[in-house]
């Protein structure tokens, strides 16, 4: 289902907005040639635009999706390149990362195609998932040197329990919306033309509820394991950054951006 | 795209691949299994195939894995044949599948192995009456591939599908249309002619509408009833909002042949 395009805040360009005269705002993130890559402008502009829904009583529901083609395949790795541990510690991303995490309205995800690495981090910030029946999940920083930095650890860990988490983070395979749905990272499986207006169609629902209860009942199903999810967040922050200074994650990322298979040296 | 292992042509709105081995009785190689990947891959994203005919060259259809290929048997002791199915027989027939047009198989000699398995993964299969299908892997220890093991439990039933698999028998093609492992036999003669006029059909009917169908018959066996009914649902929702829809409606209310575009 094609979407509005006027743009919900102006001058936005790695995403699409439209806002339904049922309170439902859809982004859509839009940086297809780049499988929606979530470079830093992407991740500001999904942020600002959190700001404002916050405050804004024209909705009361949201629907983040990447498309009918891909969600997100990553973090930017040409962003990711030269940073050292000092400029992971002190990135803009974290900020923004933060307010998504912090969003006090219901959102629900649309997911087809690839969901991987950032972008399943990403999507693990949704309330509720839609996937599409090809649609592929998974977190391969390990492919890189890295651990997933944006909650994967924590989320996925939550959502699926130890040993499918473990699976994915340690070896970097995907699992199939089918898998997802069994596992509990999603909650309905549909056609791949269809995930946007499902999500939407449930968004609309949600929107008709009396917005302050459904905001609380958000905050109060998050409070079930917020406790330990702070400390872990901010341990895999750290766990992350010091990644930055190993030899295997300029290893792991250049043999990503010149497509070769690394090998890495445990240094 | 350049093929030495097989032919590929354009015409009428659908596509030709002709598994061209004939000396092998077009037993998979490497170079095989990549020619007719890249093939099926350019079907797939182009608009100008509705559908896809799928034969071979000579005097048999395929023999399977070519057992002197150098990916299943190595000097330096037992290979690990999960490997190239991995590589190339598992991707193959999830292609097969997953391309969302019709795939008719013109199967024009023995057809063995993988050979056999691959023919039952094409949506429409078509047999010479001289033709036959053999599951040869007991006789050699192994174990059906190509998706046998699944398609044929569900296009002949449990009871055929163990006692074709467990004993190797082969199967004529009168005999294969009479249990519904394919659409039909024909004259050897005319098995170029019926499928690629079968073809020309095709590739003029709603081919959006076709592939929906295609998904759906896919995601059958191993859904409920409740399920499929979701399913159907879910795609004639879809196909209600297609050109060819649109088109179908007004020329049947018009008393005249729609005129389907494929979108």
């Amino acid at each position: 289902m094609p979407i509005d395009m006027s743009p919900y805040i102006a001058g936005h360009k790695e995403i699409l907005t439209s806002l339904s005269p049922d309170r439902v705002l859809t982004i859509q993130l839009n940086r297809p040639k780049a499988y929606n890559a979530l470079c830093t402008q992407l991740l500001k502009e999904v942020s600002e635009t959190l700001v404002q829904a916050t405050t804004d009583d024209n909705l009361h529901c949201v629907v983040l999706t990447g498309g009918l083609k891909n969600f997100a395949a990553g973090a930017d790795i040409t962003e990711m390149a030269d940073k050292t541990p000092v400029d992971v510690l002190n990135d803009s991303r974290q900020l923004y990362w933060g307010i998504i995490r912090n969003f006090s309205k219901p959102m629900v995800g649309a997911i087809n195609g690839f969901c991987l690495g950032g972008g399943c981090e990403l999507a693990m910030h949704c309330d509720i998932l839609i996937a599409g029946r090809t649609a592929q999940f998974g977190q391969p920083e390990i492919n890189l040197g890295i651990i997933p930095g944006a909650g994967g650890t924590q989320r996925l860990t939550q959502m699926i329990g130890k040993s499918k988490a473990m699976k994915l983070i340690l070896t970097g395979q995907f699992m199939s919306a089918d898998e997802a749905e069994k596992a509990g990272l999603i909650a309905e499986v549909c056609e791949p033309e269809q995930t946007i207006e499902k999500a939407q169609s449930l968004a609309a629902i949600i929107a008709k509820k009396p917005p302050i209860a459904a905001r609380l009942a958000k905050e109060s199903v998050l409070k079930a394991s917020d406790g330990l999810l702070q400390e872990g967040l901010a341990f895999e922050r750290k766990a992350f950054a010091l990644l930055f200074a190993t030899q295997d994650k300029a290893e792991g990322v250049d043999a990503f951006m010149n497509k070769r298979k690394p090998t890495f040296k445990g240094r | 795209m350049s093929f030495e292992n097989i032919l590929f042509e354009k015409k009428d709105g659908y596509a030709k691949i002709t598994l061209n081995r004939p000396d092998v009785l077009n037993s998979f190689n490497e170079d095989m299994h990549i020619e007719l990947r890249d093939a099926l891959k350019d079907c797939q994203k182009s608009d100008d195939v509705r559908a896809i005919l799928l034969t071979a060259a000579g005097r048999g259809f395929c023999a399977g894995q070519d057992l002197g290929d150098r990916a299943v048997t190595g000097d330096s002791g037992p290979r690990d044949l999960s490997l190239t199915i991995e590589k190339f027989y598992n991707p193959l027939i999830r292609l097969i599948t997953s391309i969302e047009k019709p795939i008719v198989c013109a199967v024009n000699g023995v057809a063995a192995g993988a050979g056999a398995n691959i023919a039952l993964a094409c949506d429409i299969v078509y047999a010479a009456e001289n033709a036959s299908f053999i599951q040869a892997f007991c006789k050699i220890g192994l174990v059906p591939d190509s998706g046998g093991t699944w398609s044929l439990v569900n296009l002949v039933g449990m009871a055929r599908a163990k006692a074709l698999m467990l004993l190797g028998d082969k199967i004529t093609a009168a005999q294969a249309e009479e249990w519904g492992m394919i659409w039909k036999s024909v004259d050897k003669e005319a098995l170029v002619e019926t499928t690629e006029s079968l073809c020309k059909h095709l590739a003029q009917q709603p081919t959006t509408g076709l592939g929906y169908i295609k998904r759906a018959a896919n995601a059958a066996p191993t859904n409920t009833l409740d399920q499929q009914l979701d399913v159907e649902r879910d795609l004639q929702k879809l196909a209600g909002l297609t050109d060819d829809y649109k088109e179908g409606v007004s020329a049947f209310l018009a008393k005249r042949k729609p005129n389907f575009t494929g979108k």
